[in-house]
């Protein structure tokens, strides 16, 4: 609906291309995208950074209004993948200071309206797959433990037990 | 012979008196937002009973007396009454001010206030809520058009009854929906009625002829300007007869209830046994804000312009009252969800549910009145909205050459 | 059964535009995915008109001392007594009944009755309350502004308004809910959508009292359409002709 912040936002990406281009030099003057964890999208990463708040709209009605889960771009599963641990070794929250969302938003000062209301960490099982696949490394078993999870997720069996959603 | 001469108002100590309380107003308001947005409605008095609280009786007042305060043009030129017509332009300014503040009001209260664009594309036309905000929206700018070409010199001028009419039955059509919005919800014994619709008409009538004399016998003092008795007197009998109107159509809708059994219930609450509303309902609306002014008007035979005011006062007071009744008493009055039955809860079924309006309320609501004020202000000082003379001999003759 | 990873064919960037096109499609019209399949990657939409998802609520079976339907509501969807009664959210509650004429006591669980004419989506100005083709009534959060008018339609009170922030650790992943707009039991969506039962009927069963059956009104082979047609049941406010997708026997 408000056009503005994705024009910035376009503004905004030649120079993060630019800026990833000549990775090294100018770090401190650029974003830093965080390292995801899990196989990397098919269709790159500049496809995702370009696109992802249309496909994230495009999804959310599919999802809310048809109750089609077997989308793309999911929230949840996104979370999973883009986790970033802060130094008290807990998940920062997308949209927070260091979180993988907000790296890039606040420094193309677009503000994120999803995590008003979505969670902005995995939850409690996400959060064990997460440290599963750190400690095993990038291995092919982490990817396969990695895609099965956010099948799971998908398909709604991956429903974190009760008492360990509130931790 | 004086002609009608339109003219800004100075700057007078008056005028800047006056803005400096509207600035108080305005930063009030200012403060409300604020506070609601940083802590949410939480620091509100609202709650998941009374979701509508004492911002939506400012907005709803001041919304249902913008479409009153126009009236006074459209008698002018729908009804052509002449008399009139030298107050059409300060009409129309005060149309458009009280829905600006009312629609702020209301816009700041929402949960999402950020979010207004979203109101402003996606519509559900099924919902009067959707429709309203056409109704709203459209009002200013019919309203606008009507002042422009009022106000224009050349061959506008023409359009003046064609826009005046449209002006008319665009605010029949705001307040008919503005009504609707209460007068539609199915679900509550103390709304659903047609009737909402023509009492909210009676309601703008009242609340925005009690305001418009207030308005202009304040700026009349704020300009220097000569304000005749007569035209005074005139408009505070027609004020009476509007007050008349409304406790007409509240005693219809009461005695219509009373009928009902099912809904004997709720006119039970209100009229006896609901403490602050009952209270509210026979000394606010029905003595305070209709027998009182009612008496005082039609009871005086030499009615000064004070009286006027006082009166006006009594009836916009009376009119905070009925809207405390109908949006507050309305939804304290607890759902009937199983009717034969005594309920309990922890979500407060069968109670009574309370309701203490909160300071942040209220600023915000003094803030919308305080932008209605400042457009008003604004719109004298640097428009030619309010004539050089209002005297009654000055007024007379201008009529005579009129119907000459 | 479909591969999440690695992710279907790269899209062209070509495709946003069919994409967004798709977008407005699912915003705007609610009739069945059949054109959105195409690029959707679902092969069908869970939410089908076939469907219809209803409750059966027995009185006779509910236990007034027991709210175990509560407690797995709230530990399901996040929301919970925060000290503030009058504000805080309730997407179901157990209310006590006592019948005027003849003392007899019973106590139910309430929540959205998912009405096949919900007054709430009438009145919705963004559309945000909307009925799901299979009867469920959701909030699209996304385009809630938070004006209550839903709450003032509603004649079950089932919805509430978030008056304060949520904080993260309280969210679920699969109920999102924020500060400023209007939620209500979504009947458990995430898990109907699953193919499982809504969290509220699993906990009443597990405490062998069975007082609430989930099931499909549509399909006459269904437990609950079996109970409805087998015994006396009825809606809440039957006489304004909303036709809950809840019911209620021995009330």
């Amino acid at each position: 609906m408000i056009r503005l912040p994705h024009l910035l936002a376009l503004i905004a990406l030649p120079v993060l291309l630019a800026a990833a281009a000549s990775a090294g030099q100018d770090r401190a003057l650029w974003p830093e995208v965080p390292k995801a964890i899990g196989t990397p999208h098919p269709e790159g990463n500049e496809y995702w950074r370009r696109h992802h708040p249309d496909l994230l709209r495009h999804d959310r009605d599919l999802t809310l209004r048809m109750g089609d889960r077997t989308v793309r771009a999911s929230l949840r599963q996104c979370l999973v993948c883009h986790a970033v641990t802060g130094p008290d070794a807990r998940p920062v929250a997308a949209g927070d200071p260091g979180g993988f969302c907000a790296v890039c938003h606040e420094y193309a000062a677009v503000s994120i309206d999803c995590f008003t209301c979505h969670k902005a960490t995995p939850d409690a099982r996400g959060l064990r797959v997460i440290e599963k696949a750190r400690a095993m490394g990038n291995t092919p078993e982490t990817a396969t433990m990695i895609a099965d999870y956010l099948e799971a997720l998908q398909k709604g069996t991956a429903f974190a037990p009760q008492p360990e959603a509130t931790e | 012979m004086e002609r009608t001469i339109y003219r800004e108002i100075g700057l007078s100590r008056g005028l800047a008196g006056a803005a400096a309380i509207v600035a108080l107003a305005l930063l009030a308001g200012l403060i409300a937002v604020v506070v609601i947005e940083e802590g949410g409605h939480i620091v509100t008095g609202m709650t998941n009973q009374i979701v509508w609280g004492t911002p939506h009786i400012f907005a709803i007042f001041l919304i249902v007396a913008a479409s009153g305060a126009l009236n006074v043009a459209s008698i002018a030129s729908v009804f052509g009454r002449s008399a009139y017509k030298p107050l059409s332009r300060l009409s129309g300014l005060l149309a458009i001010a009280l829905l600006v503040g009312g629609l702020a009001v209301l816009v700041l209260d929402l949960g999402r206030a950020d979010r207004l664009i979203v109101a402003m594309t996606t519509y559900n036309f099924s919902s009067i809520f959707a429709w309203n905000i056409f109704l709203y929206t459209g009002f200013i700018v019919v309203t606008a058009l009507y002042l422009f070409v009022q106000m224009s010199r050349g061959g506008a001028r023409r359009y003046v009854p064609a826009a005046g009419l449209l002006a008319f039955l665009w605010r029949l059509a705001l307040t008919t929906g503005t009504g609707s919005i209460f007068g539609w919800l199915v679900a509550r014994p103390a709304y659903d009625a047609a009737i909402m619709a023509p009492l909210f008409i009676a309601m703008s009538f009242s609340f925005g002829l009690a305001v418009f004399i207030i308005v202009l016998v304040t700026l009349s003092r704020l300009g220097n300007r000569p304000l005749g008795l007569g035209l005074v007197t005139r408009l505070a009998r027609l004020l009476a007869l509007f007050v008349a109107a409304v406790l007409y159509f509240t005693a219809v809708q009461h005695l219509t209830n009373l009928y009902a059994q099912e809904h004997a219930g709720i006119e039970a609450f209100i009229l006896r046994t609901g403490g602050l509303y009952t209270w509210l309902f026979w000394g606010g609306q029905v003595i305070l804000g209709g027998l009182l002014p009612m008496a005082m008007i039609f009871g005086s035979k030499n009615l000064g312009i004070g009286d006027a005011v006082l009166a006006s006062l009594f009836v916009i007071a009376g009119g905070f009252a009925q809207l405390y009744v109908i949006i507050i008493g309305g939804q304290a009055y607890p759902l009937e969800i199983f009717p034969g039955f005594v309920t309990s809860s922890s979500f407060q079924d069968g109670v009574v549910a309370a309701y203490t309006p909160s300071w942040s309320e209220i600023a915000l609501g003094l803030g919308g009145v305080g932008i209605a004020a400042a457009l008003t202000l604004l719109g004298v000082k640097v428009l030619r909205i309010l004539p050089t003379n209002l005297g009654d001999a000055n007024l007379a003759a201008q009529a005579r050459v009129q119907s000459a | 059964m479909k591969q999440p990873t690695p992710r279907p064919d790269a899209v062209p960037p070509s495709r946003r535009d069919f994409l967004r096109a798709g977008a407005a499609v699912a915003t705007i019209t609610l009739a069945p995915g059949v054109t959105l399949t195409a690029f959707g990657g679902s092969a069908e939409a869970e939410a089908d008109a076939n469907h219809r998802w209803g409750l059966l609520v027995d009185a006779g079976k509910c236990d007034p001392d027991c709210s175990a339907c509560v407690s797995a509501c709230s530990q399901e969807n996040g929301w919970h007594d925060t000290g503030h009664p009058e504000t805080d959210a309730q997407w179901i509650r157990k209310v006590d009944l006592t019948e005027i004429a003849t003392g007899r006591e019973l106590s139910l669980p309430v929540m959205c009755q998912h009405c096949e004419s919900p007054p709430c989506v009438d009145v919705c100005p963004t559309g945000a309350s909307f009925r799901r083709a299979d009867g469920i009534v959701l909030v699209d959060k996304h385009i809630c502004i938070g004006c209550r008018y839903c709450m003032m339609a509603c004649p079950f009170k089932a919805r509430s308004f978030i008056h304060e922030t949520v904080p993260d650790a309280d969210k679920r992943s699969f109920a999102p809910r924020g500060r400023g707009t209007v939620e209500s039991c979504t009947l458990c969506v995430h898990r109907v959508d699953a193919g499982r039962v809504p969290a509220c009927v699993e906990a009443c069963a597990a405490t062998g009292h069975n007082a609430i059956l989930f099931g499909d009104l549509n399909d006459p082979e269904s437990e609950i359409s079996k109970a409805l047609a087998q015994y006396p049941s009825m809606a809440l406010r039957d006489d304004l002709g909303l036709d809950p997708g809840v019911r209620y026997a021995g009330l």
